[in-house]
């Protein structure tokens, strides 16, 4: 009885999250669309497409929250996944300009031509389909997490170990894709795309829709993370988390719990990466950089560790903040604002925003009995003890 | 029993919650409305990275814009409306300049845009330029092979500084031997294929070119040093031309001082090493290495001595240099007035048709014009480093009167582009083929 | 002719100079030509005029010469009068030598170009080739070595015959050699010769005279060049080796030197320390602000910057690591991860504090004249900079060991890493004694500072450069033991230089990251592991 009861309640407080998505998804783009300018009420286009930036950010930070907040493994090299997602959406972009670059190549993309390539690299070929370009997008990053992991994992390379290398990881592959030689068009990367299934990348109602399929990736990734979370596999990755050799001396496989939920995190940060290409109109290597990879993990502290909503509603908060400070005459201080915000957060907020919030909550509520105590803690949503 | 009431009990709270976190959200979008400016005043969006890697560059172009627009507000502004600089940090982060854009321009209305330094800064706010329909003045050296219709280059292509550089070495030093060493990104690796073209056009042999790339950022050259000395000793005499960004040269620099190899021995002509790069580096092992640029701060004219002298009080520091990025923002920015009063108006298309042919005095003695595939007339200097920092021109003999060098968009050394030409006044066309007298590249 | 009957002539000549100068010229000779030429102002001019000047043998030539290489001679096109600034700042007039009171307002700089200054070399060279200094003889010889111009060869083959140095008599001999394989009309038997002793230099420059050499030569020059050659390229490609070897070390001590704080601070103590590049970067800005210090106040003291920054980087970034310490990270002992946060944070609050303070351009940090240039060990080149940072990181390396195993602060220091509350309980005050070790770390960080200002940038982005590097070091040697630091740093600096010349130096650090990266697979605690229960902790 206890557990059916504590889904569904538990489902009112996703299902709120999801509504509220469900709501700006929808109605930003009709905004957008459908009011005239000079309305009060008109959402400029811009601001489509920076807030579905922020929702890709929030499905890469959801990514990183499944690994970090439920298995505590630290991954500093997350935004390699997302950045290869965006260069498999990047090539197919790329291809659909065809004859309409500014050498006019129907084949070869623009960098390719003025570096002499004579023709297609292999790795190229397929592009030109979308569904080529879609399965890449998660089996590129999850073929690559799967191999990474199967290493690690197995050697049971954990804690810090695993952080380095995975930023080692992401720095190596940033150092590849910077080389020119290597086909992807080096530190300029991937732009000027023009469209996508036919449609004008760059029209309003091309940005609405995929702010809105940007919305719905975050919906279905929250989804997902909430159904592995809640379900018996999800309980196994906390108990990993916080006991990794007892988990083991259990006799579960620790190392194939990890692989997986390590590479369907890389699916959907792969996946981010995709739709977060198109509305920004570039992919360059600089998404490797492992400074980006941290942020992306501040943005999770930020929200809260270990609370899904709080990692997208982080990454959302902490560029939001970036976007506002980046303008006006705050502009040269900005980074002592972001520099404080991490220091004030993991001091003063050490559970994140959510994860304050839900404490707080809490502690205004009458003292739980022991049944709801323990039920709370089996629901997978409780803050992670500090483990490592 | 008792469980439910509890959970249902503390769903309002929750509930609550996230009407709060909603209501937050909608405060926070209203941050977001369009600012509206005041009627008499125009806005000019700056876009330079203030912090992160390209600080370093790109913050004193912030700076001198500041001061050309505060100098132009105290001569009354144009069109008799003043001027407010709009400044935004995009952070040296590619993504975050297209999102400045866009705010630049439809948020804080922007009439025109000065900014961006790295290439990949420029591609990632071309499309924004494009479909916004509004105006960007570039002033870095870059590898040339674009012409947009929002666009002015009014930094040099590469005919307008490597070549004329490797041809001084010809002439002058009668090298016979090149090591093109460049940090592996676009500028570095279109100019290498352009003036690889060009030196074996003029004769040189395949094995006397060494092409070299190493990362950004590259500190430890030890390595590369000596392989430039290897290749030096083969009896013939030899230069190296670098493309070799920013903060890799100080390194670069000191390995060469150290390891002893001289200006009289192999001579190093660089492309991006300016006053600005120099301020940060002992110049004394260096006396003798070469750079070319189309502007030198020791090049004594009238225009340039009130430059250099407001500069400093501007920036309250009698230290500071200036450099060619610097001078490319000051004729753009002189050229974009004198549109403006040619068009008699902000209107982004009547600027841009009013831009081609309006000339502008430059710092060093002649007058740049823009021309019609939006690059503009520049002099080529080749200065020699002298102790104090400052460069020395040794060509022309005369800077004062420096023969202009109009910018070639389309390179005529590279196979994919010796047929494009770009001509927005009477073609209209960024990339016209001259072969299939069509609109579009090499298009079939 | 002996050096001391040159001199003789040399003195009468000055005497007859002295003469001349002392009466008004009456009618321009060629010297007062050659002189005044060089106010015409074009490089063609100047080059001329040097030119002349030699050839008319005046003695004051060489003054003149000397003025225009140093960049102190000054010309009035107006009047085409030639000035002379003394390195005290005294003018003179060039021709006449005549003290003047001041220059002429329009006076500018005889300006000078690579060609003018290698006709300036070479005129300087045939000049100072019997110079009664050492010094200016063999740099002369080594001149001509290089230009290897036909008409010096009889003043060569003078100077070799009266010299008595062995070292100045080899250059000389060289020079001659060099001058012999490029004069059309020498006999074989000297040009065998000459191969020979090219041969026995062995080194790049020979190899390059004898790959310059003309073609049309005798069967046995011929072979005896191409024997030469393969000579000197087996023996320069096993010292390419040693060179490799060298360039590996000097890496790895810059490496070892960048993360042996954070072996500190993250391997002893467990800090993920992301502002560990910062505190490089603060005491790399300290030297230059001891720099800038010492040469507005006290510029004799210049050479001894670096000894005094050292200890001045070590207490400025120290104190900045204790007060991290104790308004922030101690508040989070036990959580690595979140202090991973807080220190990014302060890493971006230091970066952009240093960029307001001092500005975002490069900084400038002079060389001491002990750290400028390099010297020649067989075939390979060492400089002074690298060999110095070298012995300055085994010797801060030394210090820290030392102080870790001697001191009572390094024996409280290992007593509280290794079980917290058994130090406590023994009366060891562990907040204090985490306060200091990590001001111990940091201090050790801005001594690396010091040392990487010689070789890099010096700017806000300094410390994010070496960051990560000194990150895989860390993990690489194996968290928690300095030893492992060391033998990491190494074995990564020699692995990169190997791989650099085949691979270059993009593909070459790649490798060494997927290398790292494997290797971790293989010992999942580096190199040296800590053993025991701590571990799992």
């Amino acid at each position: 009885m206890t557990p059916h009861i504590l889904t569904r309640s538990l489902d009112r407080g996703a299902a709120l999250f999801l509504v509220v998505l469900a709501a700006l998804g929808v109605l930003l783009p009709l905004l957008n669309l459908l009011t005239p300018e000079s309305s009060a009420l008109h959402v400029p286009t811009y601001l489509i497409s920076l807030f579905g930036k922020y929702v890709c950010y929030a499905i890469l930070a959801l990514s990183i929250d499944l690994i970090w907040g439920y298995c505590g493994i630290l991954s500093l090299g997350h935004g390699a996944f997302f950045a290869l997602g965006g260069y498999a959406m990047g090539m197919y972009l790329m291809r659909q300009i065809g004859s309409r670059g500014v050498y006019g190549n129907p084949v070869l993309p623009d960098f390719m031509v003025f570096l002499n390539w004579k023709e297609l690299p292999w790795y190229w070929y397929g592009f030109d389909m979308f569904w080529f370009a879609a399965v890449m997008v998660l089996l590129v990053p999850g073929l690559l997490a799967f191999c990474f992991g199967w290493l690690a994992f197995r050697s049971r390379v954990t804690g810090v170990y695993l952080s380095i290398i995975t930023q080692a990881m992401t720095y190596a592959l940033l150092l590849a894709f910077f080389r020119n030689d290597f086909g992807f068009g080096g530190n300029n990367g991937l732009t000027d795309f023009k469209d996508i299934l036919g449609f004008n990348i760059q029209s309003d109602g091309t940005r609405a829709a995929l702010f809105l399929l940007s919305c719905l990736a975050l919906a279905i990734g929250f989804l997902i993370c909430r159904a592995v979370v809640t379900s018996k596999l999800g309980k196994v990755l906390i108990a990993i988390r916080d006991a990794e050799s007892r988990t083991r001396f259990l006799g579960y496989r620790v190392e194939s719990y990890k692989l997986f939920v390590f590479t369907l995190s890389a699916c959907m940060a792969g996946v981010a990466g995709a739709l977060y290409v198109p509305q920004v109109g570039i992919i360059n290597p600089s998404e490797f950089a492992p400074a980006n990879s941290i942020e992306a993990v501040i943005w999770v502290a930020v929200g809260g560790r270990g609370t899904l909503v709080g990692a997208a509603l982080g990454a959302i908060v902490v560029n939001y903040a970036k976007t506002v400070f980046t303008s006006g005459p705050l502009a040269p201080y900005w980074l002592f604002m972001l520099g404080a915000l991490f220091v004030a957060v993991t001091l003063l907020l050490p559970k994140g925003i959510v994860g304050t919030v839900n404490a707080w909550l809490d502690s205004h509520k009458p003292p739980p009995t022991d049944a709801a105590d323990s039920a709370a803690r089996e629901d997978g949503v409780i803050q992670p003890k500090p483990a490592e | 029993m008792r469980i439910e009431t509890k959970r249902l009990g503390a769903t309002p709270i929750s509930r609550r919650k996230w009407l709060a976190a909603a209501a937050g959200l909608v405060l926070g979008l209203s941050a977001f409305g369009p600012a509206r400016a005041a009627d008499d005043t125009i806005k000019v969006g700056i876009l330079h990275s203030l912090s992160g890697t390209m600080a370093i560059s790109e913050t004193t172009l912030k700076d001198v814009m500041l001061m050309l627009i505060d100098e132009q507000n105290k001569k009354g502004g144009v069109l008799g409306k003043k001027l407010e600089a709009v400044v935004v940090d995009p952070a040296s982060n590619w993504p975050l300049f297209a999102e400045k854009a866009r705010e630049l321009i439809t948020k804080d209305k922007v009439s025109v845009v000065f900014g961006c330094w790295t290439s990949v800064s420029r591609k990632s706010v071309l499309p924004v330029f494009k479909e916004l329909n509004s105006i960007l003045f570039y002033p870095v050296q870059y590898e040339g092979e674009e012409s947009e219709r929002n666009v002015f280059y009014t930094g040099a292509a590469p005919n307008q500084q490597a070549i004329p550089a490797v041809d001084y070495l010809m002439k002058e030093e009668k090298v016979k031997r090149w090591v093109l060493e460049g940090t592996d990104y676009v500028y570095p690796r279109t100019t290498n294929k352009i003036l690889e073209a060009y030196l074996k056009s003029k004769g040189v042999a395949p094995e006397d070119i060494m092409v070299n790339y190493t990362p950004f950022g590259f500190s430890d050259w030890q390595t590369e040093v000596s392989k430039i000395k290897t290749f030096g000793s083969a009896g013939k005499k030899t230069a190296v031309v670098s493309t070799i960004n920013g903060d890799a040269n100080v390194p670069f620099y000191k390995e060469l001082g150290n390891q002893g190899i001289k200006a009289t021995d192999i001579p190093v002509v660089a492309f991006s090493v300016g006053e600005e790069e120099l301020a940060g580096i002992d110049t004394k092992p260096l006396v003798g290495h070469l750079a070319a640029w189309n502007y030198f701060e020791s090049i004594k004219t009238p225009e340039n001595e009130k430059f250099i002298k407001d500069w400093h009080a501007f920036t309250k520091n009698p230290k500071r240099t200036t450099n060619d990025p610097m001078e490319a923002h000051y004729i753009g920015f002189n050229m974009w007035v004198k549109a403006v009063e040619k068009a008699k108006s902000f209107d982004p298309d009547k600027v841009i048709e009013a831009l081609p042919g309006i000339k502008q005095a430059n710092l060093t003695g002649g007058t740049s014009e823009m021309l019609p595939n939006h690059h503009i007339t520049k002099p080529v200097f080749i200065g020699e480093i002298q102790a104090d920092g400052q460069f020395n021109v040794v060509s022309p003999d005369d800077p004062k009167k420096a023969k202009l060098v109009p910018g070639d968009a389309w390179s005529d050394y590279l196979p994919g582009s010796k047929d494009l030409e770009a001509d927005w006044v009477k073609l209209k066309c960024g990339n016209y083929n001259t072969v299939t007298k069509k609109c579009g590249g090499q298009g079939t | 002719m002996s050096l001391i009957h040159l001199s003789r002539l040399l003195f009468a000549a000055m005497a007859i100079a002295w003469v001349a100068a002392a009466t008004p010229p009456a009618f321009a000779g060629p010297y007062e030509d050659a002189v005044a030429q060089f106010a015409e102002g074009s490089f063609a001019d100047s080059e001329e005029a040097v030119g002349k000047l030699v050839a008319s043998g005046n003695p004051r030539a060489a003054d003149i010469i000397t003025a225009l290489q140093d960049g102190r001679l000054y010309k009035d096109e107006d009047t085409k009068l030639v000035f002379i600034q003394a390195a005290d700042g005294k003018i003179s007039n060039a021709a006449t030598g005549e003290a003047v009171a001041a220059l002429p307002d329009n006076a500018s700089k005889v300006r000078l170009n690579n060609k003018l200054r290698r006709t300036v070399e070479a005129a300087m060279a045939g000049l100072t080739l019997l110079s009664p200094d050492l010094d200016k003889r063999v740099q002369a010889a080594q001149q001509v070595f290089k230009s290897h111009d036909e008409t010096m060869l009889p003043t060569v083959e003078a100077a070799l015959k009266a010299e008595k140095n062995a070292a100045a008599k080899q250059a000389f001999a060289e020079a001659r050699a060099a001058i012999l394989l490029f004069k059309s009309d020498a006999a074989d038997p000297a040009k065998l010769d000459a191969i020979a002793v090219m041969k026995a230099r062995g080194d790049q420059d020979a190899l390059a005279l004898l790959t310059a050499m003309p073609t049309e030569q005798s069967a046995a020059v011929t072979n005896a060049v191409a024997g030469a050659k393969a000579s000197i390229e087996r023996s320069l490609a096993i010292w390419s080796l040693v060179q490799n070897g060298w360039y590996g070390l000097s890496l790895g001590s810059v490496l070892l030197l960048a993360a042996i704080g954070l072996a500190i601070t993250f391997g002893v103590m467990g800090v993920i320390n992301m502002a560990h590049g910062e505190m490089v970067m603060l005491g790399a800005y300290t030297t230059f602000v001891v720099q800038e210090a010492i040469r507005t106040h006290y510029p004799a003291l210049f050479d001894y910057s670096l000894l005094i920054a050292v200890p001045l980087a070590f207490l400025v970034a120290g104190a900045i690591g204790v007060l991290i310490e104790r308004s922030v990270i101690r508040f989070l002992y036990g959580r690595p991860l979140e202090t991973l946060l807080a220190t990014w944070g302060i890493s971006l609050l230091l970066q952009q504090a240093v960029r307001t303070i001092f500005g975002a351009n490069n900084r400038e940090v002079g060389n001491p004249s002990w750290m400028s240039g390099a010297f020649d060990i067989g075939q390979i080149t060492i400089t002074y900079n690298r060999l110095w940072i070298l012995c300055f990181t085994l010797a801060v390396f030394a210090l820290l060991l030392a102080m870790l195993r001697y001191t009572s602060l390094g024996l409280e220091m290992r007593a509280v890493t290794q079980n917290r509350r058994m130090a406590a309980s023994m009366g060891i005050a562990t907040s204090r004694v985490d306060a200091l070790t990590f001001g111990l770390g940091s201090g050790i960080a801005g001594i690396a500072g010091v040392a990487l200002s010689q070789i890099d940038n010096v700017s806000p982005n300094l410390g994010q450069s070496y960051i990560i590097d000194s990150f895989m070091v860390v993990v690489f040697g194996g968290v928690g033991n300095l030893w492992g630091t060391l033998v990491g740093a190494f074995s990564l600096g020699i692995a990169n230089k190997f791989l650099e010349p085949f691979a270059g130096a993009v593909l070459g650090k790649i490798a060494i990251l997927v290398l790292i990266i494997l290797f971790i697979q293989k010992r999942p605690r580096g190199l040296f592991a800590l053993k025991g229960r701590a571990v799992e902790a």
